[in-house]
């Protein structure tokens, strides 16, 4: 019924407009 | 707080502090919409709720029960009291946006540094401007040992020697300095030659290369100087550089406006060109312009969006998977609390410099004086403006209290706020929309994944 699917890289990467800080490297 | 939505059959919970994601059945997700978001409680009794038919309520009311006492489900929020604390604390830089080259072989319709050259004079920077900057990057960057250098303009190839000289200085002192410099470079394709392949996959940690999909899409903004279309002159070039990578990042980079808002065509026709890692970014435009986004087209996009993940599970079961910047997201690990709570480090870990040696916050607030930061000689003779930023994280943004998503997207770009709202403390509205979006997206897909997975394993 439930089943449960929680040194960086400082909007470098490939989105200039976005700062997905969430996909950063870390 | 949790957020609940059903996406491509699935009912997913995402707990918002804790970041545990949670796959429910359709009973399941009929109770807990039944609980208050944020209390964590039922309101109202079950019958009144009228979920007294669900086979096994107890059970349900059990394992939700459960699942709050371990932490993954209403989680409290204990993040907020370290926004103070990072606040107080003193920046160090860390990643530089280089403006190598204010000047562009291409006239694109959209470009929001007005044609290359920022709404000020055409310039290339100098060698000796580039080797102070990294000499400053340096200096500023006390206990950093990884720094982010990003070559950009305009047009950076325009100035490819002082890059090549400005990349052999950093290898020559990095040693020495207790530092290892990542670069990157952002092209519009136009002059890459063997030369700038070969050095590039060698050096540069990723390539960003601009396109934004077919011919017609792609010209219809993305013009040479005379007008004509570009994307026969820079297709093969991409296909090589792409090709060269090897192991080593690269991005397609495409711009999306209100001309196509239905992007997951282009970056279709992208993966079938073979390119693998793609990104897709909305146009950034003063809203009176006529390629302009505008709230107005969430609905589109949002629907956009979910038709891409749909694709890109149906090529990653055919065998010919891409990626897609977006949906990249680390649902078990990835960026530390602090960099969720403080974000890109706009002015305050990134500054922009362009070819004169001023100091920006950024690429997007280039030539915008109110926010010259200051100079590569005097060093930051503003230091209210970088104040600004410092004060700048997902706590301060008041429309963020309750969102699911404000620990994927940090609160979003200061200058699209600074840019929509007036405030760089602001809240962009379609970018917040069709950040919630990707975020739902991302999960699914992964949920997809996993049920993918289990069902290989049975067979």
């Amino acid at each position: 019924r439930i089943k449960t699917l929680r040194e960086c890289q400082t909007c470098q990467s490939a989105s200039k407009t976005s700062s997905s800080v969430v996909n950063q490297k870390c | 707080m949790i957020h609940l939505y059903k996406l491509n059959g699935y009912d997913i919970a995402i707990d918002q502090n804790s970041g545990a994601i949670h796959v429910l059945d359709e009973d399941t997700a009929r109770v807990l919409a039944c609980f208050d978001a944020e209390t964590g409680e039922m309101e109202g009794t079950p019958e009144e709720n009228g979920l007294e038919g669900i086979e096994g309520l107890d059970d349900i009311l059990s394992d939700i029960e459960e699942l709050k006492e371990d932490g993954k489900l209403f989680s409290p929020d204990i993040f907020r009291p370290m926004a103070g604390d990072l606040k107080e604390k003193q920046s160090v830089l860390k990643a530089m946006c280089l403006h190598v080259a204010h000047a562009c072989n291409m006239d694109c319709g959209y470009c929001f540094a007005g044609k290359g050259e920022y709404h000020g004079d055409a310039g290339l920077m100098s060698y000796e401007t580039g080797k102070k900057a990294i000499d400053y990057l340096v200096e500023n960057s006390p206990g950093r040992r990884n720094l982010e250098v990003d070559f950009f303009g305009g047009e950076p190839l325009l100035n490819w020697q002082v890059v090549k000289d400005l990349v052999a200085y950093g290898r020559s002192i990095e040693k020495e300095a207790g530092k290892n410099f990542r670069f990157t470079l952002t092209t519009n394709g136009l002059l890459v030659d063997d030369d700038v392949i070969e050095f590039s996959n060698r050096e540069m940690s990723n390539v960003v290369l601009s396109l934004d999909g077919c011919r017609e899409t792609n010209d219809r903004m993305r013009k040479t100087k005379d007008g004509g279309g570009t994307y026969d002159l820079i297709v093969d070039k991409f296909k090589r550089f792409a090709d060269a990578r090897g192991e080593k990042e690269y991005y397609m980079r495409g711009t999306y406006t209100k001309y196509d808002l239905r992007f997951t065509d282009e970056l279709l026709h992208m993966a079938d060109l073979g390119f693998r890692e793609l990104s897709m970014e909305p146009v950034v435009a003063p809203p009176e312009a006529d390629y302009a986004l505008s709230v107005g087209d969430a609905p589109v996009l949002t629907e956009e969006y979910e038709k891409l993940a749909l694709a890109m599970i149906e090529r990653r079961r055919q065998g010919r998977p891409f990626e897609f910047y977006h949906y990249m997201v680390d649902l078990e690990g990835g960026p530390c609390i602090a960099k969720r709570i403080s974000g890109c480090g706009v002015g305050t870990e990134y500054i922009a410099v362009t070819p004169e040696g001023d100091i920006y916050p950024c690429h997007q607030f280039v030539g915008e004086k109110d926010f010259i930061m200051g100079n590569l000689d005097e060093g930051i003779t503003r230091p209210e403006v970088r104040q600004m930023f410092r004060s700048c994280n997902i706590y301060s943004h008041e429309e963020c209290g309750d969102c699911f998503a404000k620990l994927y997207c940090s609160g979003g770009c200061a200058a699209n706020a600074y840019h929509s709202t007036g405030r760089v403390d602001g809240v962009y509205e379609l970018g917040c929309i069709l950040h919630k979006k990707r975020i739902e997206c991302a999960v699914m897909m992964k949920a997809c994944e996993a049920d993918d997975a289990a069902r290989a394993v049975e067979e």
